[in-house]
């Protein structure tokens, strides 16, 4: 759906400083060429498949489906993923694209710490140094993962400018990308930023609906009525929409972070909420003021707690094709519980927010229609935010 | 030619930079003032915006302190008009794309013609995505000024040729803030910018002693000096503008030397 280079309709583009345009270029001309080498897939594949569990699993949730009475519930598994999240799909793309190209320095931003690990994990296999930016209040409520971060040998640097959140982490990794070009490759973890990032990280992430197609066609020979994923950024959504882009009977559902309410201002629904800007090298709908200063968002979700969405999203809402939905704290930490208890399968609180959609929505449609739910992590991380949230302390 | 290409005309300039509204905009437009009086020979005032990606910790924390007391960008307008009545200096605003996207780009830079500016500096707008705005620009006759970087190579000689103002030279990699040395070729970069374009340069980033000063200005046509003026103001908060004036008098002496 790209009309010119880098954009999605009237979204995504390049604005960025020109110290970084060369860098961006390199990026760009090095990935038209490896994506299409047959030994760099050759060996992407192998990763995926044998380092990362791929393909993960297309799981029919008997239970959840009997219980809430309507479609036919899937859950597309990608907390069983090596480091427990879809991040390692990007992450193992674009260390490998980077080792390519010379690189020998990865650099990253992380909100709930998954992509940390992600990357921490991809450089520790393939011999690189790691340096991953995290707002230090998300060092706080993800302790855990700054400790895996560590331990993988990637050196974790607290950011205490601005929210000290996501998106204040995005701006240090591209003010240090900005200081080291030669040797550095800024992993970035979502599809944000300028061009060709949106596009990278959204092909390295297709490879979740390319799967669901494939698995569900053998277990019910059809396309799905629905795909639902969570949206912060929209990797694991455009992820698992991609190839359905095309299928217009495929509703696709992004399930926004509400936080308290989109009423409110402690929330993070970009779509619901925000309007058109221009922010961390893109153009897209950005939480701001009405003189364009970026908002202060909130979610429970650390990894959904940005005030923006990735270009392609902007354009597949402003075109209609995908629904951008805001759930809250509050229904998604109920979904949290209910599939742990319903399934057995403690989904990450940013997947949990498509669960309480999903919990909504399939009531109301036919038994024999089919929902497929991106559960995009895995929720060990969060169960002490969550006893926290229930007004239980315990110790991580 | 503009009011910013006249003011290099024959001579080094010297161009210091200010966050609008740190700590209020009473202080800001004292310090401009001092600067005009101490040499001066165009003004950078920054619009303060949240996440400023291109600045170092110096001029992020004052566009947080601007921010926090309040400051809009409608005020920065106010004080330039109330500005204008006191000097007819060059002035360029500094901010990020998305304060002039959100304010409507074409009431914006109405808005910059009728306060009297004369440039705009957006940082985060590269060449290819710079027709966005330049047509804004000119219809109101203001200078969409360009940069150009260490990693900038081959992008020079095209990035030269539609400059308009004059170009901003960033001598180093990395955001804005003090540097104890500037090791980029600068002289290479500046004779492939003579080589395509007679619009004036000036070098920035980095830059804090009269030392840098001068010899920044030796090699190209001024020099641009942003942290090391809004530490002065960071330190002596609303009793800032003398110390300011004293430092942009410094600086302009020796840019001026032989």
């Amino acid at each position: 759906m790209s009309e010119k280079k880098g954009r999605f309709g009237i979204h995504g583009g390049q604005y960025i400083p020109e110290t970084l345009m060369n860098a961006v270029i390199e990026l760009e001309e090095a990935y038209d060429h490896y994506k299409n080498d047959p030994d760099f897939n050759q060996e992407l594949s192998t990763l995926f498949n044998e380092y990362a569990n791929r393909p993960s699993l297309l799981y029919y949730a008997k239970k959840m489906s009997e219980d809430l009475g309507g479609a036919k519930i899937y859950l597309k598994r990608e907390d069983l993923n090596h480091t427990g999240a879809h991040k390692i799909n990007n992450v193992l793309g674009q260390a490998l694209l980077a080792k390519k190209m010379g690189k020998t320095r990865l650099i990253a931003e992380t909100g709930a710490g998954q992509h940390g690990v992600a990357t921490a994990t991809a450089a520790a296999l393939m011999g690189m140094e790691c340096v991953v930016f995290m707002g230090e209040e998300d060092t706080k409520r993800q302790a855990l993962n700054v400790y895996r971060m560590r331990l993988l040998g990637a050196d974790v640097i607290p950011v205490t400018t601005g929210t000290a959140t996501l998106k204040d982490a995005v701006s240090e990794a591209m003010r240090e990308w900005t200081s080291r070009i030669d040797d550095t490759h800024y992993c970035l973890g979502s599809v944000l930023g300028p061009h060709p990032f949106p596009t990278i990280v959204r092909d390295f992430q297709a490879v979740i609906s390319k799967e669901i197609k494939a698995q569900l066609m053998e277990k019910e020979g059809r396309l799905p009525d629905a795909v639902i994923a969570c949206v912060g950024g929209g990797s694991n959504a455009i992820g698992s929409f991609y190839h359905f882009i095309d299928d217009p009977s495929v509703r696709l559902i992004g399930c926004e972070a509400a936080g308290r309410g989109i009423d409110g201002f402690e929330t993070a629904a970009t779509i619901n909420t925000g309007k058109i800007g221009i922010f961390h090298g893109m153009k897209s709908y950005f939480c701001q003021d009405e003189y364009g200063q970026i908002a202060p968002v909130y979610s429970i979700s650390a990894g959904l707690d940005y005030p923006g969405i990735g270009p392609e999203h902007a354009a597949l809402h402003d075109s209609g094709r995908a629904e951008y939905v805001p759930v809250t704290d509050e229904e998604a930490v109920d979904a949290f519980e209910y599939l742990s208890k319903t399934e057995g399968i403690i989904p990450a609180i940013e997947s949990a927010h498509a669960v309480a959609y999903a919990k909504k929505l399939a009531p109301q449609m036919d038994k024999n229609e089919i929902i497929v739910i991106t559960i995009s992590g895995r929720g060990d991380k969060d169960c002490a935010a969550i006893a926290r949230y229930r007004g239980e302390d315990i110790n991580e | 030619m503009s009011r910013i290409s006249e003011a290099f005309n024959g001579k080094k300039v010297f161009i210091p930079f200010i966050t609008c509204g740190d700590p209020d905009l009473k202080t800001t437009e004292e310090c401009v003032l001092q600067m005009v009086k101490n040499g001066a020979g165009i003004v950078e005032l920054g619009i303060p915006f949240s996440d400023p990606t291109a600045e170092g910790p110096v001029i992020q924390e004052a566009n947080l302190r601007a921010l926090s007391g309040g400051i809009t960008t409608d005020d920065v307008f106010d004080m330039v008009r109330s500005l204008r009545k006191k000097t007819d200096v060059p002035l360029v605003f500094m901010t990020y794309v998305n304060v002039v996207f959100s304010y409507g780009t074409k009431k914006f830079l109405e808005n910059c013609r009728d306060v009297g500016m004369d440039g705009l500096i957006l940082p985060d707008l590269p060449y290819e995505e710079k027709e966005e705005f330049a047509p804004a620009c000119r219809e109101q006759g203001i200078d969409l000024i360009s940069l150009i970087a260490p990693t900038s190579n081959e992008r020079i000689a095209r990035i030269a040729g539609d400059a308009e103002g004059f170009l901003y030279i960033v001598s180093s990699l990395g955001v804005t803030g003090v540097r104890s040395e500037i090791t980029t070729d600068l002289g290479a970069m500046v004779s492939l910018v003579r080589e395509n374009t007679d619009i004036p340069c000036a070098i920035g980033f980095g830059i804090s002693t009269p030392k840098q000063a001068h010899d920044m200005s030796q090699i190209s046509d001024g020099a641009i000096i942003g942290s090391a003026i809004v530490r002065l103001v960071a330190a002596h908060g609303r009793d800032a503008a003398p110390f300011v004036g004293e430092y942009v008098k410094e600086i302009t002496d020796a840019i001026n030397a032989d």
